[in-house]
């Protein structure tokens, strides 16, 4: 087969990662805030489906174009798809696509897929580490009218076909699927690799592609909170008590004991 | 154009019996239908439905659509889309529930974007707006640091729930309801995944889902040898399985099955045992149904603390086996 175009939807989304108490909610815009010293980074899952993107490319060759719509992408984050490896960079970025939910998403994303036109696997995160829908990689699928594979752990191309493994439950399964696919990509893939310098310094030179939605054909009604299909009502955050008991010991051996007598006199074993 | 009405429950069989997750959806479902005075069907569709189509009526089904074809013997969700599209128009439901089960997660975008309607994922809570009757869609957002209430005006409104988060009613065989057996012309030439084998990961002793005890241990564990001795001692003295967070299943210290979390398994045992693990919310999601909680961690600060009902702060090593050691005394004597 001939060059392998894969494309990528990497979506920036605030550090899942950072501690549950950074995260506050604003009642009044209904949305989640961070303290400022949290940086934005690309979404966990969407780091794996790059790194699927990457090993197929050092094996086979082929072309990686990272794809990412939101407003006001931070650069520094989104390049690093660029730095470890990915040779462009398409980003949907308006003022238009802002409140975009799991449709309107995956809309412009595929719409804008069929303007790079040429693609044989796109590959996505089995979820977003912010809405955690897990929607628009299948979506996308659904409006190419391509097929689709969900979680996959590791993706390889052989004689113009994919060979995924997918995790099922309590392992997982071969299957075998034509190109074009999508195919979302989950956590047993592997970490994304580190960026090299050299990496880096060819990443800072590359200009990425910028697409609004009239680029795309589409008119305002059809991005972001206007061409949404749920309306999101209520943003709020489960008020918790805090109640652990704390068991102590002159050791931690002896606490570990203490704990055993506790749980015991609590009832609880 | 026909109104909607009505709740469908698209469920799914494990060995010809009813899923757990669909007798919770029944029950959820059958909540939601009594409020809007509507009804409460429930398509199964396998290469054998057996007796499941009784035990869904049992459960709180008006309805059952029983659909057999031996397209739908491999879990293939292009099949089952077709089933759940033809069905959708047929019955014209205002709501469709699925599990947020592997099937349902890879079914249900699929059906939403083909009716062009919303979807929400993963709720945990669901109710309806006497107003205007449209379903209140409750998940937990952002790895469970938020929740976000939807709604969505397009009919049907689709939802997957999850696991353990709805109760099932009490199975009562004496509930009257029909079963109408459905044929579906599945196209097979549509379903272009081609499923080359299955590999089973062995997973030992006590099935994580229905272990009344679980002790879990995370990336402070350091290996994949104390999951094996320090705690599955603990876990053998409380009846219970070992599981784990994401890292130790990623770095491949356990198999995948054994992973608990938001893109793992959830779980809601009587008593759980974090072991070395920081309480990251995405963890929690999986894990928050659990009666007791219990935390070792050698962080006095680590989140945990904030989840769990008794905490030890220290190194495991240490902890454990005094606990485990102590247990054993005491449950023996
Ligand atoms: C979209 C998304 C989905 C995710 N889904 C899941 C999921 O389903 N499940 C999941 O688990 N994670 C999930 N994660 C990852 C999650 O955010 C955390 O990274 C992960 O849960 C952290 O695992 P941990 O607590 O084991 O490791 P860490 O956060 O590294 O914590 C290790 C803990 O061990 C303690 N420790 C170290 N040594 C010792 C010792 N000797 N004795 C006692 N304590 C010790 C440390 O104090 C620390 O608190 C997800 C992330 C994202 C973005
Ligand atoms: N705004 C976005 N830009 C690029 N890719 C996205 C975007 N939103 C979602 N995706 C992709 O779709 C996957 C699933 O997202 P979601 O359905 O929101 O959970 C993510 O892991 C990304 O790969």
């Amino acid at each position: 087969m001939s060059e392998i175009n894969m494309i990528v939807c990497c979506k920036q989304v605030p550090d899942p990662e950072a501690p549950p108490s950074a995260f506050k909610v604003d009642t009044a815009a209904n949305s989640v805030t961070l303290p400022p010293d949290i940086k934005p980074v690309i979404g966990q899952y969407d780091e794996f489906a790059l790194e699927a993107a990457l090993r197929i490319k050092d094996k086979a060759g082929g072309k990686v174009t990272v794809l990412s719509l939101g407003n006001k992408l931070v650069r520094d984050v989104i390049k690093k798809a660029l730095a470890v490896g990915g040779d462009e960079l398409v980003l949907l970025e308006d003022d238009a696509f802002e409140q975009s939910d799991s449709w309107s998403t995956a809309y412009a994303l595929a719409t804008a897929i069929e303007k790079i036109g040429t693609y044989d696997l796109i590959l996505c995160g089995r979820q977003s580490s912010d809405w955690d829908a897990g929607q628009v990689g299948t979506g996308i699928a659904q409006l190419l009218g391509v097929p689709a594979v969900t979680l996959a752990r590791k993706v390889e191309i052989d004689s113009g076909k994919a060979i995924i493994e997918q995790v099922i439950p309590d392992g997982y399964q071969v299957v075998e699927v034509g190109l074009p696919a999508v195919v979302t990509v989950t956590s047993e893939l592997g970490n994304l690799r580190y960026a090299v310098l050299r990496g880096i310094m060819a990443a800072a030179k590359k200009q990425p592609t910028v697409w609004k939605p009239s680029d795309l054909g589409l008119d305002s009604s059809q991005v972001g909170a206007a061409g949404r299909h749920t309306k999101l009502v209520r943003l709020f955050q489960p008020v918790k008590e805090a109640k652990c008991e704390i068991v102590e010991g002159d050791s931690a051996a002896e606490a570990g004991a203490n704990l055993a007598l506790r749980l015991r006199q609590a009832k609880i074993l | 154009m026909t109104e909607n009405k009505g709740v469908l429950i698209y469920g799914e069989l494990v060995s010809g019996r009813l899923s757990s997750t669909t007798t919770e959806l029944l029950g959820c479902g059958r909540r939601l239908a009594d409020q809007l005075k509507e009804d409460l069907c429930c398509v199964l569709a396998s290469d054998a439905v057996g007796e499941a189509p009784g035990q869904a009526i049992a459960f709180g089904a008006d309805r059952v659509y029983a659909v057999e074809d031996s397209a739908l013997k491999e879990d293939q969700a292009d099949a089952h889309v077709q089933v759940a599209e033809k069905m959708a128009s047929e019955a014209s439901p205002r709501i469709i529930l699925m599990g947020q089960t592997p099937t349902g997660r890879d079914l249900a975008p699929r059906l939403a974007f083909r009716l062009k309607t919303g979807l929400s994922t993963d709720c945990i809570d669901l109710a309806i707006d006497p107003e205007t009757k449209l379903l209140q869609q409750t998940k937990p957002v952002y790895g469970g640091n938020a929740h976000a209430l939807f709604t969505c005006d397009i009919m049907p409104q689709i939802v997957t729930v999850r696991a353990k988060a709805m109760t099932p009613l009490e199975g009562d065989d004496s509930r009257e309801g029909d079963v109408i057996p459905t044929t579906v012309d599945i196209d097979t030439s549509v379903i272009r995944v081609r499923i080359v084998e299955k590999i089973k990961e062995e997973v030992t002793g006590v099935k994580l889902e229905d272990a009344p005890a679980i002790v879990s241990g995370g990336r402070g564990i350091g290996g994949p040898e104390p999951f094996k001795t320090t705690l599955k001692e603990l876990a053998d003295v409380l009846h219970g399985a070992v599981g784990a967070s994401r890292p130790p299943a990623d770095n491949g210290w356990v198999p995948e099955a054994m992973h608990i979390g938001l893109t793992g398994k959830i779980v809601a045992p009587d008593i759980y045992v974090s072991v070395a693990i920081s309480g990251a919310s995405q963890h929690i999601a999986g894990c928050s149904g659990s009666k007791t909680m219990i935390a070792v961690n050698k962080d006095p600060d680590a989140n945990i603390f904030r989840e769990a009902s008794f905490g030890v702060v220290g190194r495991y090593e240490e902890v454990l086996p005094a606990l485990t050691k102590k247990l054993n005394e005491l449950l023996a004597g």
